[in-house]
């Protein structure tokens, strides 16, 4: 059984038990509800509102759940199956927890001839992680390779969570591990 | 109504003139052209993501997607041009090279597209020297199974589930090469409907779990029926392997239920092949129901009959030729004439007008009713001492056998001998529908005929004809040799069904003079 | 963060010209630097009379497609009694191009005021401006900027106090390539899969939730007010080579070069010159080898061919490419060719969004094939599959991913066959292979 979090955060009205009897606290109470809410007033339709409304799910906790694919289909008059669809299309929802730094590193062919595999290296190396996408056995760190960040002309971009990161080169990578609390 | 203005063009040097806005698929067939394609079908919207379709328009300069394109008035359409068939030799190579190539073992094999189009068009051999991409196989609930490894994507049933069916069960899952059909977990795919996306997928990705291994596609033997399992009257093809029922398939029918049946009536089939059947014509003599000639048999039938009031409890499961001729006897002395009918729940398909599975559960409660036979929920409640019972069809299930044992005799024409009529004097083996000939009428008035799937057993004989001979020696003067026969009779009987014959009813039925308007309750 | 370099003397900078300065991030910085003077001026014009100037200007699409901007404006059909949209595409995902980036992290409210005259020209009241998840700093600065905007009441309904309507919304994307396509962007600004979509209808018949809409680049919009405020002409007599590309263009360059960056020059502008001087020439002790001058899905230029390009739509063309989106990879003598076009091939088979049997299966297939020469287990039959499954995959489907994809292994194979020919020709014994050939 999870935990609900202790104070400091709006302990919610209605929690449930999914399907497999484990407590599922729903994200969109309190404050997250008015977030959808004022942006459901931007779109004509409720379906519109399925991204935005996954990037909320995805900030509060970290990851998008079976259950939080249900909750959003619930709050948008969407089948569950329909936000997998779209939850699976889209690379930036993590389906999965992910370490408490997802290291996203740009390889595509601008970056790659600069350079970015040994930055990839670099990262495996100094997080102590197995293999791409595994996270480390501190559970801090899970290191991935990305496609064009869009910021080709300061080689590499590393994205960490969402903090946007230029001109990482294998040597900065270590100042750049050590100074993240 | 608006004329549509139609627009002429030719494809493959073949003049034809289709309405406005038909697409070049469409307007091909009309003018005798099959342009090969998959994830097109007419009763789902357009996809146009297969790009098996593409045809060469004269002053285009890209290939066009022939599903998708409209009709322009002067073109120029060529389907089999080198460029096209370069295309589509494409189309098949790219579907096939992460394709398990497991035909031997695949279900669909022999009425395969992907077998069908690629025999015909497609390589004679692979180039690709790289490892194949797997995916286990999925229960996707319900009669469906999922083999991602055949799929082609070509999302015929995410389309049905979420435009006919309405309600997304299905998805598309990830992306690129790595893309395959989903669903939620625990959400299965349980829809009353669901079962139709077997018949959808082109090929062997979504399989049914009631014909898994059961028969191959070419020892079947295929006709033309409509579903008995509610009034709906969805045409079907019954389809049988050695004089067995193995599987049923809609048949298509614009009217009634488009390209699709519900998942009741195509898994309820084993009734139709039971083997505990009445197969010899019986009369009781000394105390015990022997077995005799059908002659001696229907003589003993008549008897009993001469003088008395029929009761008739008759099944809605008859058909339009049995009823009517069970009602010419019922109707002789002022005789009862009743029916019972199961119910369940009703099941639409929300994106189909008016198609649902109906809460009566028999096929012909429409022609029981024009015949005069009147609905009850309390069977053989007036059943009089002096009365002759005939169970024409009915189980009698839960009737207290001895209110049956109230009649004077008792006469069973029926596929079955009932348990509460094991003192009847008479038992008279008939067919079930799939054995003869003959006609339902549906919910909505419309009559519709089907054929023989399979024989009779033992010495069973069609319903029709053994009422036939029954009136005949009650000297009713009507001596039918063919359904149809008896089918005129009708004809000429009730005003609804004037004018009304085999002939003009087709395979596609016709709807009866007082037709009730889509809407009525069921 | 980056910084961008100093001002080369040859850079015409009209957009670029506050890039760096984080002053003109404000709407005060902004204001003081005449910004919403053009918004000013467009909201007391007549809507086709904007059009004009537009189309006028000569003004094509930057992001890729160079499609005239005042034409697609004015598919837009007033009247009708349709709600119209403007969507803005900062969907920047194309290999090589980082320039709508630099324009919304150091000018957001050049775009802001670009989409409000756009938006107001073409009867949208609403504007969604869909920038991709990762762009963190652009998402931070382009929200705070419309924010800025509402509070001055430039934005809202009763924009600048005419009394009209100009709505600004800002969409965030989750990491998908493919929803830079128009036709995909509303397909996910409308909370679906980015599938492209069937064209016709044409989004400015029917768009995003089905209404007339118009796309526009980033870099395009963000052109719009200074067109308005300095006239067609001036924008028009901004053209060094052929007259149907006028103005400037930003150009992002990256890959082996000295100085890698956003680059602004006047259209028709020469390509050698660009290389050499302004980007600096190659890295000490290389030399280039090969440029793809437009984003990845143009085809790879030898140098002989970029040497002798002018550098506008029409020029690259004439030199066996195209202008595309602008995004200039330079590749030199030690990379290589093999490796280059199989991470390009990598990138597509990702981003497929898996509609077309071509692309889906191709893009895949082809990246495997590469790979497999690239690791010493190629054929001489694998350079003919490829060109093969290339030419299958152009002209057949829905969007131009597929196509994209065919683009640089096609010309990669005819440019470069000798890199090709050599890693295959030194292939070492794969035993799987060697025993099912």
């Amino acid at each position: 059984m999870k935990q609900v979090p202790a104070a400091g955060y709006p302990v919610p009205e209605v929690a449930s038990h999914n399907s497999s009897g484990q407590l599922y606290v729903p994200v969109f109470t309190g404050t997250s509800r008015e977030e959808l809410d004022t942006l459901l007033g931007r779109y004509p339709t409720k379906m519109a509102a399925v991204l935005p409304a996954l990037w909320i799910v995805q900030r509060e906790r970290g990851w998008v759940s079976d259950d939080a694919m249900a909750e959003v289909a619930d709050v948008l008059e969407l089948t569950p199956a329909y936000v997998k669809g779209v939850v699976t299309f889209y690379t930036m929802y993590h389906q999965h927890p992910v370490g408490k730094y997802f290291i996203q590193v740009c390889t595509t062919s601008p970056c790659g001839i600069c350079g970015a595999d040994d930055v990839v290296r670099a990262f495996l190396q100094h997080t102590r992680s197995s293999d791409l996408g595994v996270t480390s056995a501190d559970g801090r760190y899970t290191v991935i390779e990305v496609e064009c960040l869009g910021a080709c002309g300061f080689p590499t971009p590393v994205m960490i969570n969402e903090e946007f990161i230029e001109s990482v080169t294998p040597g900065k990578v270590p100042d750049l591990l050590a100074r993240l609390p | 109504m608006a004329e549509r203005k139609m627009v002429n063009l030719t494809i493959e040097g073949r003049p034809v003139s289709v309405p406005e806005g038909t697409s070049i698929l469409e307007a091909a067939k009309v003018a005798g052209i099959l342009i090969p394609h998959y994830c097109y079908h007419p009763g789902l919207p357009i996809a146009g993501v297969c790009r098996m379709c593409l045809v060469e328009v004269e002053k285009a300069p890209k290939l066009a997607p022939s599903c998708a394109t409209t009709v322009a008035e002067g073109q120029v359409v060529r389907v089999h041009t080198e460029r096209a068939v370069e295309a589509r030799k494409g189309v098949l190579e790219f579907l096939l090279i992460n394709h398990p190539l497991d035909c031997p073992i695949c279900d669909q094999s022999g009425e395969c597209e992907l077998q069908d189009y690629t025999y015909q068009e497609g390589r004679g051999e692979s180039r690709y020297r790289e490892p194949k991409r797997f995916n286990p196989m999925e229960d996707f609930g319900g009669d469906v199974i999922y083999v991602p490894n055949r799929c082609i994507l070509c999302t015929r049933c995410v389309r049905f589930m979420e435009d006919v069916a309405q309600d997304t069960v299905l998805n598309v899952c990830e992306r690129g090469d790595r893309a395959l059909i989903g669903k939620f977990e625990g959400k299965d795919l349980t829809h009353p409907w669901a079962g139709n996306v077997v018949d959808l997928c082109p090929v062997g990705a979504l399989l049914s779990k009631d014909f898994l291994n059961k028969s191959r596609a070419w020892e079947l033997d295929r006709s033309a029926s409509i579903c008995p399992n509610c009034t709906q009257g969805c045409n079907v093809m019954l389809e049988t392997r050695d004089a067995q029922i193995a599987r049923i398939k809609p048949r298509p029918n614009e009217a009634v239920n488009k390209f699709f049946i519900c998942d009741y009536g195509r898994l309820n089939y084993r009734w139709i092949n039971r083997t505990d059947r009445l197969e010899q014509p019986m009369v009781r003599t000394s105390g015990a129901l022997q077995t005799i000639d059908w002659d001696v048999a229907i003589h003993a039938a008549a008897g009993l009959l001469r003088d008395r009031r029929a009761y008739v409890l008759a099944s809605p499961m008859l058909s339009n030729e049995a009823l009517h001729l069970l009602s010419k006897l019922a109707s002789r002395n002022a005789g009862t004439r009743e029916f019972r009918v199961a119910t369940g729940d009703e099941a639409p398909l929300a994106g189909v007008e008016d198609l649902a599975l109906r809460r009566d559960r028999a096929a012909n409660v429409y022609g029981a009713e024009l015949f005069g036979f009147r609905r009850t929920e309390a069977p053989l409640s007036s059943l009089a001492a002096s009365d002759v019972l005939v169970v024409a069809g009915d189980d009698l299930k839960n009737i207290d056998p001895s209110i049956v044992e109230r009649a004077a005799e008792v006469i069973v024409i029926g596929t079955t001998l009932p348990e509460a009529a094991r003192n009847a004097t008479v038992a008279l083996p008939i067919t079930n529908f799939a054995e003869e000939e003959g006609t339902f009428t549906n919910l909505r008035g419309r009559v519709q005929r089907f054929t023989q799937a399979k024989p009779a057993p033992g010495l069973a004989r069609p319903s029709w004809l053994v009422l036939g001979d029954l009136l005949g020696v009650l000297g009713q003067q009507q001596e039918f040799f063919l359904p149809s026969e008896v089918f005129a009779d009708i004809a000429r009987s009730y005003h609804e069904l004037a004018g009304l014959s085999y002939d003009r009813l087709g395979m596609k039925g016709l709807p009866v003079l007082s037709a009730q308007p889509a809407g009525a309750p069921a | 963060m980056g910084y961008p370099h100093p001002l080369h003397e040859r850079e015409t900078p009209l957009l670029s010209q506050y890039f760096g300065d984080p002053e003109a991030r404000s709407l005060d910085g902004w204001k003081s630097r005449g910004g919403y003077k053009g918004l000013e001026q467009a909201l007391g014009m007549a809507q086709a009379d904007i059009t004009n100037v537009v189309k006028d200007s000569g003004l094509r699409g930057r992001g890729g497609a160079g499609f005239p901007t005042g034409l697609k404006w004015s598919f837009m059909k007033p009247g009708d009694g349709k709600p119209h949209y403007l969507c803005c595409n900062a969907d920047e995902s194309e290999p090589g191009t980082f320039k709508d980036r630099e324009v919304m992290r150091w000018t957001p409210h050049a775009l802001v005021e670009g989409c409000a005259i756009a938006a107001y020209a073409i009867g949208a009241e609403t504007t969604y401006i869909y920038i991709r998840g990762e762009f963190t700093e652009p998402l931070l600065w382009m929200n705070r900027a419309v924010e800025e905007a509402y509070a001055d009441g430039i934005l809202g309904a009763n924009a600048m106090g005419t009394g009209k309507r100009i709505d600004m919304h800002v969409h965030k994307g989750a990491g998908a390539y493919i929803c830079g396509e128009e036709t995909a962007l509303m397909e996910s600004l409308e909370g679906r899969r980015g599938n492209p979509r069937i064209k016709p209808p044409f989004p400015a018949v029917s768009g995003v939730f089905g209404m007339p809409t118009t796309i526009n680049n980033v870099e395009t919009l963000a052109a719009v007010p200074q067109i308005l405020l300095q006239g067609a002409d001036w924008y028009k007599k901004m053209s060094l080579s052929n007259p149907k590309s006028t103005g400037t263009k930003l150009y992002s360059v990256c890959g082996n070069v000295k100085k890698p960056g956003t680059y602004e020059v006047v259209m028709g502008f020469p390509f050698k010159d660009f290389l050499y001087d302004l980007c600096g020439g190659p890295l000490d002790g290389r030399k280039f080898k090969a440029v793809i001058p437009g984003g990845a899905s143009v085809p790879i230029q030898t140098m002989a061919e970029a040497e002798a390009t002018l550098m506008d739509y029409e020029g690259f063309v004439a030199q066996g490419t195209m202008l595309g989106s602008g995004g200039v990879i330079v590749i030199d003598d030690a990379q290589s060719m093999v490796r280059v076009i199989a991470r390009i091939a990598r990138f597509f088979a990702h981003e497929s969004c898996a509609q077309c049997t071509q692309c889906r299966e191709g893009t895949a297939w082809t990246t495997k094939i590469l790979e497999r020469i690239r690791d010493g287990h190629g054929t001489m039959e694998d350079l003919d599959t490829l060109i093969e499954i290339g030419e299958n995959m152009t002209g057949t489907t829905i969007c131009v991913l597929s196509d994209s994809c065919a683009v640089p292994v096609i010309s990669g194979i005819k440019k470069f066959r000798s890199e090709f020919e050599s890693l295959i020709q030194g292939r070492r014994v794969h035993p799987v292979l060697e025993a099912v050939a």
